[in-house]
């Protein structure tokens, strides 16, 4: 009895330090939400956070309402909706592609230096990346930029023209993760038992009949996984690539302003840290429903391989 | 000689078309870092007449001269880079092993609740504001190294993966074992749970070690003001802007550091910051490549 509870204790001392920083930094900052509901002001006499919190005027939902008046907020939910489920789509096909391709590649070693070049991205930084696309699209010294004006072509100003940034950062974000995520579908497609190739191939299927009737539902638990991680993240976006990349610049919000980038910028710009959090905590409620619809719709349709 | 072909390949033609396909995307994945790296080795005048180009005029080593004589901001943060990332992985490493072995424990009694308490911060969070508000005013993170460690120490995804590895790797029995020989907990974890998982902890202890290298947004927001402890990704962050940046910050009197930045060679010298900072990456990938494939295989298992 005397040595279970020992146990008890020691484990618990293990995920001490741990609860503790989740306790911190993720369950204190859940219950900072509160803040959304208020007119957030520094109490001068004794700025600590509970003092700030206490002194600050209840507004009900006037954060909410703001937001929802605002012309902006329509455009950059579309925008940050429009660029997940494009990218989602067009992840999975590309990915799940390349997988297939370096699968069917008969030289292992060839295949091998495929996937160790196209990995190199995904350990990059976007600011890093900003600085690749700003050598080709610089406006003055850019390779596209000085070769449009050697021929003689209208030079475009890349970095004010939003019109050309749904496919400058489509490309980026395709650039930088379909890599990663081809190795995960590799690694799931070399893991099915080749028997069920060997048993279709005599059956007299075609290569194309292989990769529908045996690869792709091999894939499927690993599919729904993603995606139902990628469908909890939609109101997310990668806050490096729409800011970095576009190199902070104003005139191209219409194009990269997403929910991420509107927080950050209410919070550092204009300090309204009651607007930041109403817009961050409708991001993390709609994003926490998504997750859970996602989830039920996967375990509806195959048991196995919902996320919980 | 005639190389063995698998009787179930895809036809020549069709394989030739799928070496076309990658040869062209991994160009793609590499070509924009070669670029970079030949734009910092061009001179200032070459870009200035033609532009950066493949093919430059003149090469020049200026950029990573001026890098030496003005350099000390850029080696504080060089430095520092390095640092956050040692210092950062070890602690995580440290409070995520021992987090995730007590959830791989099924005899520990409130296995349940800390897998929630962990497992919850990854669907549902307070978002970016309150978190900020948190740490500065509760918790008083700025204008230190801590300030930049402390917010990203732990990573649920990390925790779930590590606990799936020492799930697929540690017997039960081996634990058990060890209690009856009279091992404590603590020294089970250390002597034979640590060494058998080596290959999940390289795995997690690389991709923590990448995020720290690579952080530039937590820097910004908490200690963007204090040029003492910016890591480098924040300060190239920083030069996009204003490239005399550079000199701003480093000890030299007003006079001298002016007429320096009116003869940099920005755009090379930009670019040469970058060369600085993937090649440590460049450098390590091979490494990192083979344990972080062999341990997200491992992670995908459903926890």
């Amino acid at each position: 009895m005397k040595g279970k509870t020992k146990k008890t204790l020691l484990l618990i001392s293990m995920v001490l330090p741990g609860a503790i920083w989740f306790f911190l930094l993720r369950y204190i900052p859940m219950a900072g939400m509160i803040l959304a509901f208020k007119d957030y002001k520094v109490y001068v006499r004794d700025p600590s956070f509970w003092n700030n919190m206490a002194h600050s005027k209840w507004v009900g939902f006037k954060n909410f309402k703001f937001l929802f008046a605002s012309t902006d907020t329509g455009r950059i939910i579309r925008n940050t909706l429009g660029y997940n489920i494009v990218w989602i789509i067009l992840g999975l096909v590309l990915s799940v592609g390349v997988a297939i391709i370096l699968n069917e590649i008969t030289r292992k070693r060839v295949a091998k230096a495929y996937q160790t070049l196209m990995f190199f991205p995904y350990f990059l930084s976007w600011v890093v990346a900003s600085y690749f696309v700003l050598a080709f699209l610089d406006p003055t010294r850019g390779l596209i930029t000085s070769w449009q004006a050697k021929n003689g072509m209208d030079v475009i100003n890349w970095y004010h023209e939003p019109k050309y940034w749904p496919v400058i950062l489509t490309i980026c974000n395709v650039w930088k993760n379909t890599g990663y995520s081809a190795i995960l579908y590799l690694a799931a497609i070399t893991g099915i038992d080749t028997t069920q190739y060997e048993a279709a191939a005599i059956d007299g299927a075609t290569k194309w009949q292989q990769i529908k009737h045996v690869t792709l539902p091999n894939l499927r638990p690993m599919i729904c996984i993603l995606l139902i991680m990628n469908v909890g993240k939609i109101f997310n976006a990668d806050f490096g690539l729409f800011y970095s990349v576009p190199l902070n610049s104003g005139s191209l919000f219409p194009a990269t302003q997403v929910i991420d980038t509107y927080v950050y910028r209410t919070l550092t710009a204009t300090s309204n840290i009651g607007m930041s959090t109403a817009a961050g905590m409708m991001q993390q409620l709609v994003g926490f429903i998504c997750i859970i619809i996602a989830n039920k719709v996967v375990s509806r349709i195959d048991a196995d391989s919902s996320l919980f | 000689m005639k190389k063995y072909r698998p009787v179930n390949a895809v036809s020549r033609p069709v394989e030739a078309l799928f070496h076309m396909i990658m040869l062209f995307f991994c160009l793609c994945c590499v070509i924009p870092f070669v670029f970079v790296i030949i734009i910092s080795f061009t001179s200032q005048q070459s870009i200035r007449e033609i532009g950066y180009s493949f093919l430059p005029k003149e090469w020049s080593l200026e950029a990573y001269r001026y890098t030496f004589k003005m350099g000390q901001q850029l080696w504080r943060s060089y430095f520092n880079s390095f640092f956050i990332t040692v210092v950062g992985t070890l602690l995580t490493l440290a409070v995520t092993i021992m987090y995730s072995y007590a959830l791989f424990r099924k005899d520990f009694k409130f296995r349940k609740f800390f897998t929630f308490f962990c497992f919850f911060t990854m669907i549902f969070g307070g978002g970016l504001a309150p978190t900020y508000v948190v740490c500065k005013t509760v918790l008083g993170l700025s204008n230190s190294y801590a300030a930049v460690i402390v917010p990203m120490l732990l990573n649920p995804f990390n925790l779930i993966v590590m606990r799936t590895f020492f799930q697929s790797s540690v017997p039960m029995e081996l634990i058990e074992a060890a209690a009856i020989d009279g091992s404590g907990e603590y020294s089970t974890l250390l002597r034979i749970v640590v060494p058998i998982s080596k290959p999940g902890i390289a795995t997690v202890g690389l991709l923590t070690a990448l995020a720290y290298w690579n952080e530039w947004f937590i820097p910004k927001l908490y200690v963007g003001s204090d040029p003492k402890h910016i890591p480098l990704q924040y300060l190239l962050m920083e030069t996009q802007e204003k490239i005399d940046f550079l000199v701003k910050n480093s000890s030299m009197i007003g006079a001298e550091a002016s007429s320096i930045a009116k003869s940099l060679p920005q755009d090379s010298l930009r670019m040469a910051l970058v060369v600085l900072i993937v090649v440590p990456i460049a450098f390590a990938y091979p490494f990192f490549q083979r344990y972080i494939i062999a341990g997200l295989t491992v992670g995908s298992v459903k926890g």
